[in-house]
């Protein structure tokens, strides 16, 4: 099926294409993306303008990524597109793992009170873009062109030459920094020779989207060898509009050609489904990958989302993690663009969500393997496990359907390793836990509060303290002290971060903790912040 | 001791792969062999036959056809 246009953009010529020599910005996008449209914002609120390019000037149909994880909302939050992404999405935390016809076991991804953002939302790629462009087109400082495709690059000691190609004609840019947004085929990539390796999984998949009335319960479903499609697995998301996403296992022999038929389609959705009363909105045929590229920063060009990384889509990690690769990338480029950190940071970009592209290609291996094994005898293996599953809890623990995206942990020469004793709370490295607070007689959720800039949440008072850059101070306290002091009345950051009275922790821009203390010392807290921007590297 | 069924790795998808990683390369013949070589030496390190004993049990009632487990 041809890939209509849904939302469409115009090209504008740019004043660049009419200079005599390659126009100067200190930061280009290219690929107008979820990953390349939340960095551009991102960027743009911290004040740097940049220049975002697009090869097309349309988002098409297709719903694509559709699972959008707690860690992401959080992260629109503070891009302040939250609201808008979660009102149209449709919301879950639960999911149903079947075998044959029966139900095998049930998850709950978030069992517990207290956080602002659900586990996971379901929304279309196409209506996350558009938020996204509405977003960027309401802020100042981003040039979006549409209709640039970036056909070369030149990159140099400081920055690179970009070729751009457009309606009107060929013109360039010179850029100090080109982040790359541009997907898994990205031409930055390609033009640069960086090898793009991983596995090739041999299944193919089908994907459809279909249009239908269905009084069926908002979750994840997924099914092993199930009645309606024999010996293979099936996958079934809701998302908004009446818009159902099922993907079928295919085998490694399928017709892909032959699969896409409508007819072929239609009469393998009605098997599984029991009628036909649905619209075929969307069908592709897919063999998955898990692939990354080795290094994600050569010299002035770094690799965002999936220009870097590709994994398949068991757990819902390819988009999420390209929108925590700009939130990780941002906050960094933006010290080094004012020269309050050394150039040296951008490398713990690299570092940091290498180690989650490790994470989420593991992952996704790892289900995509149990998924549709290799060979015969990974295949009674995994027939064992879900045999067994029945029977004993172990093997229900083994049985991989997705393990769905959490925010990474990172081992980072940025974290202040911790010099007190913590009974859990969250060690850092590791992104900031929410919980509802009250102010003023009013709720409040922790994540609302903490801004995108260096923070140290205060247990029970403020302090003053005198630091080299700024940092927002957030004070809570289990008993009420007054508007000034958030009251933590639930004790749900007592408990989530095992705070006791005079204990802080200090959060990076990104929402990740960088170190924390059982006493609150300004020698301490000034080392953790030096560190955390890089200003002083230990190595792990 | 009884059987214990309860998830005793702490990653048992790290439990899983290592398992799978095993039989990677091997015709189906070699795994079959490499299966039996494993359950012998996981059973001896389990070294207590009554816990063998309900294991066996256990794999048994797990590849019954599903009506006959249905009734446990």
């Amino acid at each position: 099926m041809e890939r209509k246009p849904l939302f469409q953009f115009a090209y504008c010529r740019s004043p660049d294409q009419d200079k005599r020599g390659p126009a100067h910005h200190r930061v280009v996008i290219v690929g107008a993306g979820p990953v390349g449209l939340s960095l551009a914002i991102d960027l743009a609120q911290r004040g740097i303008a940049v220049v975002l390019l697009d090869n097309a000037d349309r988002i098409g149909e297709g719903s694509r990524g559709i699972c959008y994880a707690k860690r992401t909302l959080e992260i629109w939050d503070r891009l302040g597109i939250g609201d808008p992404m979660v009102a149209k999405g449709v919301t879950w935390r639960r999911g149903k793992v079947f075998r044959g016809p029966d139900l095998l076991y049930e998850f709950d991804l978030l069992p517990e009170g207290g956080h602002k953002r659900p586990a996971f939302i379901n929304l279309q790629q196409y209506h996350v873009e558009n938020f996204l462009v509405a977003r960027a087109a309401a802020l100042p400082g981003i040039d979006l062109r549409w209709r640039n495709e970036v056909t070369d690059i030149v990159p140099d000691p400081a920055g690179a030459e970009l070729a751009i190609e457009t309606p009107d004609g060929p013109y360039s840019v010179r850029a100090d920094w080109v982040i790359a947004c541009d997907g898994t085929n990205s031409t930055l990539r390609t033009r640069l020779g960086i090898e793009f390796a991983g596995e090739t999984f041999e299944d193919q998949f089908l994907i459809a989207d279909i249009k239908m009335r269905a009084d069926l319960p908002t979750e994840r479903r997924f099914w092993f060898d199930p009645p309606f499609h024999e010996g293979r697995s099936a996958l079934m998301h809701r998302q908004p509009e009446d818009i159902w996403r099922i993907d079928l296992q295919l085998g490694p022999k399928a017709d892909a050609e032959e699969e896409k038929r409508p007819e072929i389609v239609r009469a393998r959705l009605a098997a599984m489904l029991g009628h036909d009363e649905f619209d075929l909105e969307w069908v592709s045929v897919y063999r998955f990958q898990c692939r990354r590229i080795e290094n994600f920063v050569h010299g002035r060009v770094v690799f965002c989302g999936d220009s870097a990384h590709q994994v398949s889509p068991f757990g819902a990690r390819g988009a999420n993690s390209g929108v925590q690769d700009v939130e990780n990338l941002a906050w960094k480029l933006a010290l080094v663009l004012s020269q309050e950190a050394p150039a040296s940071l951008i490398a713990t970009y690299d570092l940091e969500r290498g180690q989650a592209a490790d994470d989420n290609i593991r992952h996704s291996t790892r289900s995509t393997d149990f998924i549709a094994p290799h060979s015969a005898a990974e295949a009674r293996l995994r027939d064992a496990t879900l045999a067994l599953a029945r029977h004993a809890d172990f093997a229900k623990r083994m049985v991989n359907s997705g393990r769905l995206s959490i925010a990474s942990v990172y081992h980072t020469p940025l974290s202040t390793p911790d010099a007190d004793a913590w009974n859990g709370g969250v060690p850092p490295g590791a992104a900031m836990q929410d919980a509802m607070l009250r102010q003023g007689g009013k709720s409040l959720y922790l994540t609302d509060i903490v801004a995108p800039r260096f923070t140290l949440l205060c247990a029970q008072h403020v302090t003053t303290l005198t630091l080299p850059l700024p940092v927002e101070m957030v004070a809570i306290s289990e008993t009420d002290r007054g508007s000034s002091v958030l009251h933590d009345a639930q004790h749900q950051f007592a408990a989530r971060y095992d705070a006791t009275p005079g204990c802080a922790y200090l959060l990076r821009p990104d929402g990740h903790v960088a170190a924390r203390f059982r006493n609150i010392a300004e020698p301490a807290i000034e080392a953790a912040l030096s560190r955390a921007c890089g200003k002083t590297m230990l190595h792990v | 001791m009884p059987l214990d069924t309860s998830a005793r790795f702490s990653d048992p998808d790290a439990a899983y792969r290592l398992i799978v990683e095993a039989h990677r390369g091997l015709s189906d013949d070699e795994s079959r062999k490499l299966d039996a070589a494993l359950i012998l030496t996981l059973a001896n390190q389990i070294g207590d036959l009554a816990i063998l004993r309900e294991a066996l049990a256990l794999s048994r009632a797990a590849i019954a056809p599903s009506k006959d487990a249905a009734t446990d």
